[in-house]
């Protein structure tokens, strides 16, 4: 009972904080200064219509570096933590997927993985990149996992495609270092005209890279929860 | 009238205190990961509500925005940016929890934190 009551103080307290926040918010009429320079800079220099894209790829590719690490530790962990204790054989068949399920993820799946490949190649263009198209590639691997419990992905093709397509993302952010501006600069390729499919020079391909390294970590994460079910 | 951004702002302080309060008052691990991944949500919903500006469009450039009228057309394109990564990141953080959850429970039989007292003090 105090416990509880303890809970609600501090959320009142947060909560009147938050209020005193919402209260005193007036929503910017001009862009900051980094927001100023991102949309002024990124048309010309870049070529890339997307400026979300453009500052996660290039300007922050760095950081787009970390952060598919530590997606890859947190795959590696999940992986490590399941895999001990695994039981040898199951004990009950899992119940069946049902006729709708088992058939619908035959017609979307394919579609699925279709939109994720849309979404990633056209990142530089329209919403859409590496992250969230790779995303969409690992719902589909998760209406596999679901249509038919008992699936079994090689996790050495995942791991392969993983690994490859984090070496070529640091080999190609390596080049940018010797033949363009800095590391991970775009404008290894030519940069082309602005809204084109082919333009923005490296983004399209990084956006590739990450989108294949993110679709393989989370179907690996996904297929690694699904190994250690009902054991 | 009060402003989309006053809106998403307000929703996004309610789904931070919802969390909060889910993950302080229940006692079964699944229920308070939810709960975490809520108020994740609503820090994301905060942070991209704070770069929303009345009358301009999204930071993207077409035949509608060109280049050249960006700085005035568009709006802030930085906390979508970050926004972005903190939800990926989320999704690594939510797969641990769970692999954590999962593992403590094949090897102490329960999800009731009640009854996981080692670290208690």
């Amino acid at each position: 009972m105090i416990r509880r009551a303890l809970v609600l103080v501090l959320l009142a307290v947060l909560g009147a904080l938050f209020a005193a926040l919402w209260l005193g918010f007036t929503p910017a009429e001009e862009l900051g200064l980094t927001g100023r320079y991102y949309a002024e800079h990124t048309a010309p220099d870049l070529g890339a219509a997307n400026l979300v894209t453009a500052i996660i790829v290039t300007y922050r590719g760095l950081d787009t570096l970390g952060e598919v690490t530590v997606l890859f530790l947190s795959a590696a962990i999940v992986g490590l933590v399941l895999a001990g204790g695994r039981p040898a054989a199951r004990r009950k068949p899992p119940v069946p997927a049902g006729e709708l399920l088992a058939t619908g993820s035959r017609l979307l799946v394919p579609l699925i993985l279709l939109l994720g490949a849309y979404v990633i190649v056209n990142g530089h263009l329209t919403p859409g990149g590496g992250f969230q198209g790779g995303a969409i590639l690992a719902s589909g691997t998760l209406l596999l996992l679901l249509a038919e419990p008992l699936k079994r992905f090689s996790h050495g093709l995942i791991t392969r495609i993983e690994s490859l397509s984090g070496a070529t993302f640091v080999a190609l952010g390596l080049l940018g270092l010797v033949f363009a501006g800095g590391f991970l600069d775009n404008r290894l390729l030519p940069v082309g005209t602005l809204g084109e499919l082919f333009s923005a020079g490296l983004m399209p391909v990084i956006s590739v890279l990450i989108g294949l390294k993110v679709g393989a970590e989370f179907s690996s994460m996904l297929a690694s929860l699904s190994e250690t079910e009902d054991s | 009238m009060p402003e989309v951004a006053h809106i998403a702002l307000a929703t996004g302080f309610a789904l931070v205190l919802i969390g909060f309060y889910g993950a302080l008052t229940q006692r079964n691990l699944l229920r308070i990961i939810v709960a975490f991944t809520l108020a994740t949500t609503g820090v994301n919903v905060v942070i991209v509500a704070i770069g929303h500006m009345s009358g301009r469009t999204a930071p993207i450039l077409d035949a509608a925005v060109p280049a050249a009228e960006a700085v005035s057309r568009v709006i802030d394109p930085l906390p979508q940016a970050l926004v972005l990564t903190a939800i990926v990141i989320g999704v690594g953080i939510t797969a641990l929890m769970l692999a954590y959850a999962y593992r403590l429970f094949e090897t102490r039989g329960t999800l009731d934190i009640a009854r996981l007292t080692e670290l208690k003090w």
